[in-house]
C-alpha cells in the first residue's frame, strides 16, 4: 500500500504544500500567476483557455467555503478543464462511505486533479497516496493551505518588491491556523523574516520554527515590520475551550489597529485570508482603509489556482 | 504466502543437532559456539543423539530461549478478522516467541473467567503458548471490578485494563486486592485529561504537521501516581509501553527505593520517532541528514499508536533503561487493525501496530548500532518478560527445547507475503532489516522453520 509511492510521486504532481518548494519554483508560479492574470484581464487568454481541456478537476470541500471553492472552480473553468463540484453536503459522504472510498469513485469517474479541503490535517496526503489523481490542497486541518500562502507571497511582493530581508508579522490564533503554517513556510523561504503573536496558547510551540521568531507581544510584533497579516479568530473557539482569556481580552490585548499599525513600517500593509471579524481581529477602519491588501489577495486568488492547476496537470514551463 | 510455510505444527523432531550455533543464555549470562542437541523435544547432551540424527550446520547463527512477548492484541473473540488466535500465534512463532501474552481488549473483553478459559481452550495447538491477561474492571469500562480471584484461578497471568489506565477511583482497590493474589497489574499509562483528543506526541513535528499533541506528562503522571501505590500496596506494577525519559525516569528512581516495579518497552518505541508521522524513515539512533519536514509519506495511518512515537531524546532514553536494567523487557504491543481502519485521515486511524515479526529485527538493527549489546536485547525478550508473570527461561540441558535459532545478520524486506500476521499495519513496511528466524522450537515443537 505504501511501498509503490516513491514511483506514483515521480509520476503524479500534487500540491500539498508550499514547504517543501524552493524559491525558485514558488517565484515560478507567482510568475506565472502574473501572466495568467494580464491574459484573463485583457480577455486574451485563448492558449489558456485549453490549457487544460483534457483535464476535469473536482473539487471536494469537506468544510464550508466560498471564495477558496469559487476562485479554484473559475481557474480550473479558465484553463478550460471540465470542472466537477462534489457537493459534499448531498453526496454518499454522509451515508458514511469513507474518504478514501468517495475519492477513489471520483477517480473512476474520471476527476484527473483533486482539489480537497477536509477538517483532518493531512487528509490531502492520503488523497495522493491512495489515488492517482493529482491533489491540491485547498486546506486541511490545522496544516496546510498553500495556495492561499501563496496568493498572500504575491500580494506582498506586489506591494514591498523582493521579500529579502523584510519583516512580516502573523498575529493571531496562529496554533489553530493552517494559513499562518503554510505563510510561514512560504515567507521564510522567499527571504523573509516573520514573526508570530498571540495570545500564549495560539503562539506557543513556533520558536523552534526556522526563520520564525515568537514575539510576546502585538506591539513587538509590529514595530517596525514591513507588513502585518491577522488571522480570523474562531470566536466559537473562545465559548467551546478552556482559554486563559475571553473574547474582551483578546480584543483588547490583540485587535489590530491604525494606532497599533503606526508601530509598523510608514504605509506597512495589512493581510488578512479572510473572511474577517471585523471588529474582532482587525478594526473595520483598517480593513476597509488604505493599508488594506485584503481585496488584492482575493483577486491574486484566481491567477494563482490557474498557475497552481496547471502546475499539478503538468503544464510544460510551469514549477 | 502458504499457509504451510509458518507454524506449521510438527511432531518433535525425533533428533536435532545444531552445529556450531552461537547458544546464548539470558539467565545464567552463557555465550559460546556449541552445538545444541534436541532429543524427543529436549536439550540433552550431545553425545544422547543417535548417530543418524538430522544435523544443522548452524555457523553464524544465534540460539536463545524461545521469547515471551507480554503484550499482544489477537482481537479474538470479536474482531473484524484482522488476526485470529490462530494467526497471531503462527506470527508469533515466525518472529521467535513461543508464548505470547493476549491483551484483554477484546470483544466481549476477557473480563469473566469462562472467557479467559475460551481463549485457553481455543489457543491449544497454536503455533505458541497463550497466556491470557484478564481485564481489572468488567468490560475495561472503569466502572465495577472484575472478580480478580476467579480470573487468577482461570489462569490470568496478570490483569490490565489497556487502552486506558486503572481509573483514579480502582487503582488503590485493584493494587491492594492483587497484592494478595500476588498478580501483576499491566498499566497503560495514560491520563486522558492531559492526553485529550491528541493523537501524536507534542512537540516541534506536531506542531508542523498541525495535528494535538500529547505531552510527556501525560503518562508520566500516571505512572508517578501507580508507583506510589505499589509502594503503598506491595503490589507488583508492571508498566507497559513506556515511551518518555520522564516515565524511565521514574522508574529508575522506584527501583532503587525497592518498590516493587517493573517496565517494558516496545520495539517501535525505542527505535522510531514522532519524526515518522511526518513521513521519515530513520531510526531514532540514526543522525537526521535533513530537518523535520512533512514529505509526501506524512500522516500515514500506521504511525498512530497510543502512546504516540516519543521524540529521539525520549527513544535514546528508553534504550538507556534497557542497557541499565530500568527496564525489563520488551514488549510488542502488537496490534493489527483492517487496512479500513488505517486508510483514513489521521486523526481518525486506529492506534497500533503489528510488531511480532518485527521486534527481533530492530531489536538487532540497535545492536547493530551500537545502542544495545545482543545479551541486553535477548534479556529484555526471554527471561526479562518471563519474570514478570512468574516464568522462565533457559537453554540448559536437561529442560524442554523451547528456543529460536536466528540469522542475526541475514536481510529482509517487511512486506505482506512475508507476514504471517493476518494485517500489516506497520511503517516498516517496505524496509529491509536485520535478523532472520530460522527454527522456533515452543515446548519441545517446531513450530515455524525457514
Amino acid at each position: 500500500m505504501t511501498i509503490d509511492l516513491a514511483i506514483e510521486a515521480a509520476t503524479t504532481r500534487h500540491m500539498l504544500d508550499v514547504d517543501g518548494m524552493s524559491r525558485l519554483e514558488i517565484e515560478r508560479i507567482l510568475d506565472r500567476a502574473v501572466e495568467m492574470r494580464a491574459a484573463r484581464a485583457a480577455r486574451a487568454a485563448r492558449e489558456h483557455r485549453s490549457l487544460l481541456e483534457r483535464e476535469t478537476v473536482g473539487l471536494a470541500f469537506y468544510e464550508a467555503s466560498t471564495r477558496t471553492r469559487v476562485s479554484f472552480e473559475l481557474a480550473a473553468k479558465a484553463l478550460g478543464a471540465t470542472v466537477v463540484d462534489l457537493g459534499i453536503a448531498g453526496s454518499s459522504v454522509v451515508k458514511g462511505e469513507s474518504l478514501v472510498d468517495t475519492l477513489r469513485t471520483l477517480e473512476r469517474t474520471g476527476v484527473t486533479t483533486l482539489v480537497l479541503r477536509h477538517p483532518a490535517s493531512g487528509a490531502p496526503y492520503l488523497a495522493a497516496r491512495a489515488t492517482g489523481m493529482s491533489v491540491v490542497n485547498a486546506g486541511d486541518g490545522m496544516h496546510a493551505h498553500p495556495t492561499q500562502a501563496l496568493l498572500d507571497a504575491l500580494t506582498l511582493r506586489e506591494a514591498l518588491g523582493p521579500l529579502d530581508g523584510r519583516t512580516v508579522a502573523i498575529i493571531g490564533d496562529v496554533a489553530h491556523s493552517r494559513v499562518a503554517r503554510s505563510n510561514l513556510h512560504s515567507l521564510v523561504t522567499l527571504g523573509a523574516q516573520v514573526r508570530v503573536a498571540g495570545p500564549a496558547e495560539w503562539a506557543e510551540g513556533f520558536g523552534t520554527w526556522s526563520g520564525v521568531a515568537v514575539a510576546p507581544s502585538l506591539e513587538d510584533a509590529v514595530r517596525g515590520a514591513d507588513a502585518v497579516m491577522t488571522l480570523r479568530v474562531q470566536v466559537e473557539r473562545l465559548s467551546t475551550e478552556v482559554t486563559d482569556f475571553s473574547l474582551a481580552d483578546y480584543i483588547r490585548a490583540w485587535r489590530l489597529d491604525e494606532p497599533r499599525m503606526r508601530l509598523a513600517a510608514p504605509l506597512a500593509p495589512v493581510l488578512h485570508p479572510g473572511p474577517t471579524n471585523e471588529g474582532v481581529e482587525i478594526t473595520s477602519e483598517l480593513a476597509n482603509g488604505p493599508r488594506s491588501l485584503i481585496g488584492r489577495q482575493v483577486e491574486n486568488g484566481v491567477p494563482v489556482r490557474m498557475a497552481v492547476l496547471a502546475a499539478a496537470a503538468g503544464m510544460p514551463g510551469v514549477a | 504466502m502458504s499457509t504451510q510455510r509458518y507454524g506449521r505444527l510438527t511432531d518433535a523432531p525425533a533428533a536435532l543437532v545444531l552445529t556450531g550455533v552461537r547458544a546464548m543464555d539470558p539467565g545464567t549470562g552463557s555465550d559460546a559456539v556449541r552445538t545444541v542437541a534436541i532429543l524427543d523435544g529436549r536439550l540433552v547432551p550431545v553425545d544422547a543423539v543417535p548417530a543418524d540424527a538430522e544435523r544443522v550446520d548452524c555457523r553464524g547463527l544465534v540460539a536463545a530461549p524461545g521469547f515471551l512477548d507480554l503484550h499482544t492484541h489477537l482481537r479474538e473473540p470479536g474482531g473484524d478478522g484482522s488476526e485470529s488466535i490462530e494467526s497471531g500465534a503462527r506470527a508469533a512463532a515466525h518472529g521467535g516467541y513461543t508464548t505470547i501474552c493476549a491483551m484483554p481488549n477484546t470483544e466481549p473483553a476477557l473480563d469473566d473467567p469462562d472467557r479467559v478459559a475460551w481463549v485457553l481452550g481455543r489457543a491449544a495447538g497454536a503455533a505458541c503458548r497463550v497466556r491470557v491477561i484478564g481485564a481489572v474492571t468488567t468490560g475495561r469500562a472503569g466502572a465495577a471490578l472484575t472478580d480478580l480471584d476467579a480470573l487468577a484461578t482461570a489462569g490470568a497471568v496478570a490483569v490490565s485494563d489497556d487502552g486506558a489506565a486503572v481509573s483514579e477511583d480502582h487503582a488503590e482497590h485493584a493494587l491492594t486486592r492483587l497484592a494478595v493474589l500476588g498478580l501483576p497489574l499491566v498499566e497503560h499509562a495514560e491520563a486522558p485529561a492531559l492526553a485529550g483528543r491528541a493523537v501524536m506526541r507534542e512537540g516541534h513535528v506536531a506542531t508542523l504537521m498541525g495535528l494535538e499533541g500529547w505531552p510527556a506528562e501525560a503518562e508520566a503522571s500516571v505512572v508517578r501516581r501507580d508507583i506510589a501505590l505499589a509502594a503503598q500496596t506491595d503490589a507488583r506494577l508492571h508498566l507497559t509501553h513506556l515511551s518518555t525519559a520522564a516515565a524511565v525516569d521514574a522508574v529508575r528512581d522506584a527501583k532503587a527505593r525497592g518498590v516493587g516495579v517493573t517496565a517494558d518497552v516496545t520495539p517501535h518505541h525505542i527505535a522510531l520517532t514522532d519524526e515518522w508521522v511526518a513521513g521519515a524513515r530513520e531510526f531514532a539512533w540514526e543522525v537526521s541528514a535533513s530537518p523535520a519536514l512533512v514529505s509526501e509519506r506524512a500522516y500515514d495511518g500506521s504511525c498512530r499508536v497510543n502512546p504516540p512515537l516519543a521524540t529521539r531524546e525520549d527513544a535514546l532514553a528508553l534504550l538507556e533503561g534497557l542497557r541499565d536494567g530500568t527496564i525489563d523487557a520488551i514488549a510488542t504491543d502488537h496490534a493489527p487493525h483492517s487496512p479500513e481502519r488505517k486508510l483514513v485521515p489521521f486523526n481518525d486511524a486506529a492506534p497500533g501496530l503489528i510488531g511480532l515479526e518485527t521486534a527481533l529485527s530492530i531489536g538487532l538493527a540497535a545492536v547493530e548500532a551500537g545502542m544495545l549489546p545482543l545479551m541486553t536485547l535477548l534479556r529484555a525478550l526471554t527471561t526479562g518478560p518471563a519474570g514478570v508473570i512468574g516464568e522462565t527461561r533457559s537453554l540448559e540441558v536437561g529442560g524442554v527445547a523451547d528456543l529460536v535459532l536466528f540469522d542475526p545478520a541475514a536481510r529482509w524486506r517487511v512486506e505482506r507475503s512475508a507476514l504471517a500476521s493476518l494485517s500489516a499495519n506497520t511503517p516498516l513496511m517496505g524496509m529491509e532489516l536485520p535478523g532472520v528466524v530460522r527454527l522456533t522450537v515452543a515446548d519441545g515443537r517446531v513450530t515455524y522453520r525457514s
